[in-house]
């Protein structure tokens, strides 16, 4: 009971003094929680709120999975070839603290302004923490476990199957949500540069054409709740039985 | 004896010698060089640049000085608003961690907000700080506070209960306890998110700087771009860029190497 | 079918390990490999079981020189061996994926049936107590019936009392089978209560210094004369008083 009251009593704390802080401080631009209520239900009825969840989802969507459908075994292979993950490794680091938004201009050339540009920058925001995850998840299996399938007498392939994949899978987990987290993120960002929909665009179009501020701030919150959703929902997966022995209770 | 022992590390075998082990690394980017100078050959009408023509453009900036002031400022934006986050958010994570109510009240909002890219907050920080380096820093700070908070948070409840028990038996008063259990304990888990933290700010700083300044890596991109669809420049910061991150990453990795620190990780096995 | 180990000596490095150590194992013989802690004694199971090359030497089972680990021999490590993925079904039946789904359903229900593991085959290890994961591993090793069984300090991990219990566990169950058993321990009593024979290794480098006969009927009586000559003969070549 305490664990749903608390939160909510400081939430309401928090935007009645919101409330008054905009009262006080007799700003016109910047809104009350009211006014963003109010913009947020307005979005929703005007259908548009709708599209443009949908197209960020959908763009997000498509970088994110690509990146895991290549990550991932990328990834399991460099794990179970040291060699290759010394040739390989340099020029992960490398580029993965590169901003995906300073990839843009290349995106563009590539890309043009379409869905591409800001798919192509969420695969590859999404891409090298899933590879990393997978990699250091392989590497990191207990040689028992090893050990014991060559005792039961299993061909490489066998060991892959058997032991590998399923011993790696909680590490991918946690890889999986941690690049989801940063796919989100440079979603909003791709979405505020390169096209004409979805909510990054919503915040920058708000604010650019006509300062609605209280539109930016619907905005934010809406990234805020979905993606939070999205992050309990790929958490949930870590509870399944083939995967819940790797994490701690 | 290297014994492919399919992944089996048994204990007298791979002993790569020296050489071999700086040869792999060198010939990947070797490899990845080779491979980016083809498809630039083959493809002769693009806007890409092949990685001569980005070496090139790196001496340039080293030349004009440019590339000294930029990194400067890209470098002085992260650390201010970074440090800022540090410490405000060690503070209020050991806060956290170790009040339940506190956390029970605020955790909920705390995951509300992290989702939402520190890039949204661009039209507020313009708003608040005008186009300028506050902006860029303030941008910074937000993007670091959070994960900051919940790393301490988080390492504070890890510690073990016996440590805690130990310093209360030994009649330490809060102040102490925090001093001499609490923050030694905190410090590997701390260390390893003060990294990630560093790089998801970096990250952040130069796409703040593509938006809302007019110096740095990040206006770098943009402004060669736009100026004249100088492409080998930002393909050249984006090397830069690249490069900084990892220096930072190895400089903080090297902190995880003291012995203050070092004694967290357990071995796996 | 027998075990027979030659001249085997390891060196890592520099540093030697395992000196000339030479012992031949009947057919369903149960022999334990006795001494202290970092002696090298896990080191030479290891190389019996074919996971590391030795030095110098060889072990030959049936005529047949040891290359790497075999189906034949299963290892057992400690309970951390269990695959945490997979039930207590799915870790019995791990090795028999050769065989047809009748023959493997039936040899599971019987193993589950043998370590006492019944009522726990949908089971997850992290659900199991310390000596029910050890029972899971060696019904694992037993499911493809091996002709013999390496276990390397197996109850290790385990209090005193649950160590007792399964020390009677596995004689009732190698009783039952009857497979050449390869025991590697630290503990005395241990070795005296279960082995028909305890090789008694000495300090790094380790060689074999002693190799006792126990010929004591099981079920062993623990205050019987003949056990506790046979134990003190044991704590005397180790050197140890008989006060603490």
């Amino acid at each position: 009971m305490r664990k749903i009251v608390l939160p909510l009593v400081t939430a309401a704390v928090l935007l009645v003094a919101w409330h008054y802080a905009v009262r006080l401080s007799g700003t016109k631009i910047f809104p009350s929680p009211v006014a963003v209520a109010k913009a947020t239900v307005a979005l929703a009825e005007k259908s548009l709120l709708w599209r443009y969840i949908g197209d960020s989802l959908m763009r997000v969507a498509a970088g994110y999975l690509l990146a895991v459908i290549l990550g991932v075994p990328a990834g399991i292979l460099l794990g179970w070839y040291p060699p290759l993950a010394r040739a390989f490794n340099p020029l992960i680091q490398m580029m993965r603290p590169i901003s995906p938004l300073a990839w843009m201009p290349l995106a563009v050339i590539w890309f043009g302004v379409s869905n591409l540009a800001p798919i192509f920058l969420i695969f590859l925001a999404s891409f090298f923490p899933v590879v990393v995850a997978a990699m250091n998840g392989v590497r990191d299996v207990p040689p028992v476990f090893l050990q014991a399938g060559r005792n039961f007498g299993l061909t490489p392939r066998q060991q892959m199957t058997r032991i590998v994949f399923p011993a790696v899978l909680p590490r991918i987990l946690v890889g999986l949500r941690i690049a989801f987290g940063v796919a989100w993120l440079v979603l909003v960002a791709a979405e505020m540069i390169a096209v004409d929909s979805g909510l990054g665009y919503l915040i920058i179009d708000a604010r650019n054409a006509g300062k609605r501020y209280d539109l930016v701030v619907a905005g934010m919150l809406l990234i805020g709740v979905i993606g939070l959703l999205l992050d309990i929902a790929i958490r949930r997966t870590e509870r399944f039985n083939s995967v819940r022995w790797g994490f701690k209770e | 004896m290297v014994a492919r022992f399919y992944g089996l590390h048994v204990l007298n075998c791979a002993r790569l010698s020296e050489t071999s082990g700086k040869f792999l690394p060198l010939a990947g980017i070797a490899l990845f060089l080779a491979v980016w100078q083809v498809g630039v050959a083959l493809h002769p009408h693009s806007l890409v640049p092949g990685p001569l023509a980005v070496a090139r453009a790196i001496g340039e900036l080293a030349v004009s000085g440019l590339l000294f002031r930029y990194v400067v400022a890209s470098l002085f934006r992260v650390t201010w608003g970074y440090l800022t986050a540090l410490l405000l958010a060690v503070p209020c994570g050991i806060a956290l961690g170790l009040s339940r109510r506190g956390e029970e009240a605020i955790n909920p909002m705390l995951q509300l907000l992290r989702p939402i890219s520190p890039l949204a907050w661009i039209p507020i920080a313009i708003l608040w700080f005008g186009v300028g380096d506050v902006a860029a820093m303030f941008l910074i700070f937000l993007a670091s506070f959070l994960p900051l908070t919940l790393t301490a948070m988080n390492a504070v409840h890890n510690i073990e209960g016996v440590h805690l028990a130990a310093g209360a038996n030994f009649g330490l008063t809060s102040r102490q306890l925090v001093r001499s259990v609490i923050v030694p304990a905190i410090l590997p888990q701390l260390i390893v998110g003060m990294r990630i933290t560093l790089g998801i700010a970096w990250l952040v700083v130069v796409a703040a700087e593509m938006i809302a300044v007019s110096s740095g890596l990040g206006f770098l991109i943009i402004d060669a771009r736009n100026a004249g669809n100088r492409y080998d420049l930002v393909v050249a910061g984006m090397v830069l860029i690249g490069a900084i991150g990892v220096l930072l990453d190895l400089m903080l990795r090297r902190l995880e190497k003291l012995d203050v620190v070092r004694w967290g990780w357990v071995e796996a096995r | 079918m027998t075990v027979a180990i030659r001249n085997l000596t390891m060196r890592f490095g520099e540093m030697p390990v395992l000196e000339d150590i030479s012992l031949d194992v009947r057919d369903g013989e149960f022999v334990c490999i006795l001494g202290p802690s970092g002696c090298g004694k896990s080191t030479l199971l290891n190389i019996v079981g074919g996971f590391v090359k030795p030095s110098a030497g060889e072990v030959v089972i049936d005529e047949e020189r040891v290359t790497g680990p075999d189906p034949r021999r299963i290892f057992v490590f400690q309970e951390r061996g269990v695959f945490p993925w997979l039930t207590v079904e799915g870790n019995i039946g791990f090795g028999l994926f050769r065989l047809a789904e009748e023959e493997k359903r039936n040899r599971i229900a019987y193993y589950v049936q043998l370590v006492g593991l019944r009522g726990f085959e949908h089971a997850y290890p992290r659900e199991l107590s310390g000596g029910m994961k050890q029972r899971l591993e060696v019904a694992r090793a037993l499911a493809v019936n091996p002709d013999v069984l390496y276990l390397d300090e197996p109850f290790g991990a385990l209090d005193s009392i649950t160590r007792l219990q399964m020390r009677r566990e596995l004689l009732r169950i190698w009783q039952t089978e009857r497979k050449t058993v390869l025991f590697v321990t630290h503990d005395i009593e241990e070795s005296v209560q279960l082995a028909d024979r305890v090789v008694v290794m000495s300090q790094r480098p380790a060689h074999i210094q002693r190799i006792v006969d126990i010929d004591i009927e099981h079920p062993r009586d623990l205050s019987s004369p003949r056990y506790i000559e046979l134990r003190d003969s044991i704590f005397a070549e180790i050197g140890l008083a008989h006060q603490v």
